[in-house]
């Protein structure tokens, strides 16, 4: 019993099943990300006026984790058409700086993410808040470095670099204290969501190109034209991924 | 196909491990659509009951309130603990109870059921396929529904119990109920969204790539088409939700506010420590953007079922075809914009309740068009009476009453006497339970000679139709008049708490008569649990000494399942396929036969 149109095309559509699978799967991501896009539009239409926070994120680290992204969409093209052309070790090449940009792109995130659980507001018993990121925490007392805010274009603000001292705040003049985790506001609520499950996306996307780059490359010596279909299959899923930040990067850095 | 694809099967694991597939690799671990159909079936068919097992335990509550349930009392207090003390359903268990009921019938049961059972089943069949396009996502499919559905089971033993805020699971209620039964719920639903999703690619790439050559979009028996479109519903609809369990689960887990507002009060009037500034009604949105176009996943199949016993057993042609697919075709695609008429009472504005009031009744009319075609279907039909046909006749009559009872709650001046009253619970049940439910029995009935060689039983079939249409009308048409009076849904103790009885003289108490029913609706109910035991009995002891069919094809159908071997064998058909003809070639004038096969060359 073999099932038809695995490698070879079918005539009317055009398509192999597994290429028709893939952009059926891509038409549900649209609609989970996109459900999650209109949450943020209704939350921050939603929100009372001037409530929604604004250039928490740095941009520059956000820009060359575009730029890391783009690459690989690239490399991933790059190393299907060098299958097409019979290239195989090419393939290994560029597939390779796909799977290096993958990791890139986790690991600056991860830092994004360590930056805001790290960053705390301190408000205080008499009423004054204190930003910034925290560098001691006893059971008496808890040390806060206040930072500019990333991204603000204020001069005054620049100015300040160094002039920021490590201010050490008694924990009985403490009334809260509270790190920039998703449950601080609406607006890291959905930026944690949203790139939490795109950074899931991008490793699941990172395993199966690790896969076939690795062991199931194999697949390239008894079967070409199946393996240059999965490459295809799995490059497709890449560019989606891409595509999520290319909107992602906009929505929660920019605007 | 060996008939027993459950656990009966223990000596064959180790034997004949070289010539045949062993017992897992056949039965647990297969990737055949077949038997992955008949594991659905009768996995969804487990769940039907154990759902409707939880409704007959409310029942009792609803009628007699806080009086100890007979015989299943106390064992309830042993496995549940203080939430049935003393044998008595507790609100809270009540709640439990009536969200999981409606979680398991609908995601569970008749979903599984009508789109996964009969779609692996019969499609590639129908449509001359060897297999579905990817048998492995099948098998995983299968597997993600069992988790799921095991981890439901499991919700109702954690500390604090199942999930208590209704199937729609409405934020802030499901959010702020103490314990972790709204956790486990989500978690549940992820494992059975990500089933639903990969069944629905595999089905319809199967059907895009797989049809056998000569089978044209308008030669596809109607069947096929209801599964393609329910497909497509499930694949852009249930991601939704999916994202909205995901928030919901963050609001849970790591104390969000996605659905929490600002200044929330938490139980007991204290506000809550939340950030605040979300939003009730985005869940609502996205969980009805999900849960209208899921009445339609609900429907569809069974009218797909319903169809091709129609023209079976008329033996004539479906009337109008064409316009069939082409209403289904609009019933899908404005089933994606329909999903706010749920929600008239949450005072999202006129304009946006006069936009989906229009959708909503815009709905109905393609929906009257399949119906009218079946119909004018019997018109002039020798018809024969067997079980499939009775339960797919009397699908027609109790779909309609479900169909235009909804028309009131459509329009948002006499939904706001109806919603969330009885009505709503009449309405919507006569469109599942003796709508599609009766459409899954009727398939189930026709298909059964084709998956195991054997007929199941003519007469107790009978005797399992008229019980059942008797007491499924006895319990919900009551519920009209119990809704339109102003009865509530949800209520642990069957309105007892607003009756006349209690406060005379209220205005809007409920009479003595209306409360009386609730007693006779539950004898209903529990009559109908009894009427299921000639099914469940037929089911089982036919696989063994049903009549034994004596042709691949004892229905004289027309469409291309029935003309493979019976049971048919891993890769379906003995020769190579091909369609000459339309799907329902029944009586054609100057042929031998009462039918010709899609496959018989002219």
């Amino acid at each position: 019993m073999d099932i038809p149109y695995v490698v070879q095309p079918r005539q009317d559509t055009g398509l192999y099943n597994a290429k028709l699978g893939i952009w059926l799967f891509l038409a549900s991501e649209v609609m989970l990300f996109g459900a999650l896009f209109s949450s943020y539009i209704l939350l921050r239409v939603g929100a009372a006026p001037g409530a929604w926070p604004h250039g928490l994120l740095n941009i520059p680290i956000g820009t060359v984790n575009t730029l890391v992204l783009i690459t690989s969409s690239i490399t991933v093209v790059m190393a299907w058409a060098s299958l097409k052309m019979n290239q195989f070790g090419r393939f290994k090449v560029f597939q390779g700086f796909t799977l290096l940009c993958a990791l890139m792109f986790v690991g600056i995130k991860s830092y994004e993410y360590h930056d805001k659980f790290t960053h705390y507001e301190v408000i205080l018993t008499d009423g004054t808040v204190v930003d910034g990121h925290l560098i001691e925490r006893t059971k008496e007392h808890v040390v806060i470095h206040p930072a500019a805010k990333h991204g603000a274009s204020n001069a005054a603000d620049k100015s300040h670099g160094d002039a920021h001292a490590e201010v050490k705040i008694p924990v009985a003049q403490i009334k809260k204290i509270e790190n920039y985790g998703p449950w601080h506001n609406t607006y890291l609520a959905i930026y944690f969501t949203l790139t939490a499950l795109h950074a899931l996306h991008v490793l699941g996307g990172a395993l199966v190109i690790g896969y076939l780059w690795g062991p199931g490359s194999k697949m390239w010596k008894t079967d070409p034209e199946r393996f240059t279909n999965r490459i295809e299959v799995s490059g497709l899923f890449w560019h989606f991924v891409d595509l999520v930040w290319i909107f992602l990067f906009p929505v929660l850095y920019l605007l | 196909m060996q008939p027993t694809t459950t656990h009966s099967h223990p000596a064959g694991t180790h034997e004949e491990h070289h010539e045949e597939l062993g017992f897992w690799q056949k039965y647990i671990f297969s990737t055949d659509h077949k038997v992955i159909g008949i594991q659905y079936g009768i996995t969804s068919l487990i769940f039907l009951f154990f759902g409707f097992s939880l409704i007959t335990l409310m029942r009792w509550q609803i009628a007699y309130p806080n009086k100890p349930i007979p015989v299943v009392g106390h064992l309830l207090e042993k496995m549940l603990g203080t939430a049935a003390a003393g044998g008595v359903m507790s609100s809270d268990l009540y709640n439990a109870f009536g969200a999981m009921h409606g979680t398991i019938m609908v995601f569970l049961g008749v979903v599984p059921l009508a789109f996964a059972a009969f779609g692996n089943f019969v499609v590639p069949l129908q449509i001359g396929a060897v297999d579905m396009a990817f048998p492995r996502i099948n098998m995983v499919s299968y597997q993600a529904y069992a988790v799921g559905g095991v981890i439901m089971l499991v919700s109702f033993f954690i500390p604090g119990g199942a999930a208590q805020a209704g199937w729609t699971s409405y934020s802030p209620l499901a959010t702020l109920i103490p314990g972790e039964g709204q956790t486990v719920w989500i978690l549940g639903m992820v494992f059975l969204i990500t089933s639903s999703l990969l069944g629905a690619v595999n089905f319809i790439a199967t059907i895009i790539q797989l049809r056998a050559p000569g089978m044209t979009w308008m030669r596809l028996p109607f069947f096929v088409w209801t599964q393609f479109v329910t497909a497509f519903i499930l694949l852009l609809a249930f991601p939704p939700l999916e994202a909205a369990a995901l928030m919901q689960l963050m609001d849970k887990v790591a104390h969000t506010s996605f659905f929490l507002p600002t200044g929330l009060a938490a139980v007991g009037g204290v506000a809550g420590a939340v950030s605040g500034g979300g939003s009730p009604l985005l869940w609502q949105h996205l969980f009805w953007f999900l849960g209208h176009p899921e009445v339609y996943v609900l429907i569809l199949p069974a009218m797909g079922i319903v169809c091709e016993i129609l023209a079976n057993n008329t033996r004539k042609p479906i009337w109008g075809y064409k316009s069939l697919v082409y209403s289904l075709l609009g019933v899908g695609f404005l089933s994606f914009i329909v999903w706010a008429h749920h929600m008239y009472l949450t005072g999202m504005g006129t304009k946006i309740s006069t936009f989906f009031q229009t959708t909503t009744m815009i709905i109905s009319v393609p929906s009257v068009v399949i119906l009218s075609a079946f119909f004018i279907t019997l018109w002039g039909g020798s018809i024969r009476f067997n079980t499939p046909m009775l339960f797919a006749l009397a699908f027609l009559p109790m779909f309609g009453i479900g169909g235009l009872t909804g028309l009131p709650l459509g329009f948002n001046f006499s939904d706001i006497h109806l919603h969330d009253t009885y009505y709503v619970i009449a309405h919507f049940h006569y469109v599942v339970a003796p709508g599609t439910i009766f459409g899954l029995m009727a398939g189930i009935y026709f298909w059964y000679p084709k998956a195991t060689g054997r007929m199941m039983n003519e007469f107790w079939g009978k005797v399992h139709f008229w019980l059942s249409l008797a007491f499924m009308n006895l319990i919900f048409q009551p519920m009209f008049a119990q809704g339109m009076a102003g009865m509530l849904r949800r209520m642990a103790d069957g309105g007892a708490n607003y009756s006349l009885a209690n406060t005379p003289n209220a205005i809007g108490g409920l009479s003595d008569s209306l409360i009386h029913r609730n007693a006779s609706i539950s004898h209903a109910a529990w009559a109908l649990g009894l009427a299921q035991i000639p099914f469940i009995i037929n089911f089982f002891v036919s696989m063994y000494n049903g009549k034994r069919v004596t042709s691949d094809n004892p229905w004289e159908a027309t469409t291309l399942d029935w003309q493979t071997p019976t049971p048919p064998p891993h890769g379906n058909f003995t020769k190579p396929i091909r369609v000459y003809r339309g799907p329902y070639e029944y009586s054609v004038p100057g042929h031998p036969k009462d039918f010709t096969p899609q496959d018989q060359p002219s």
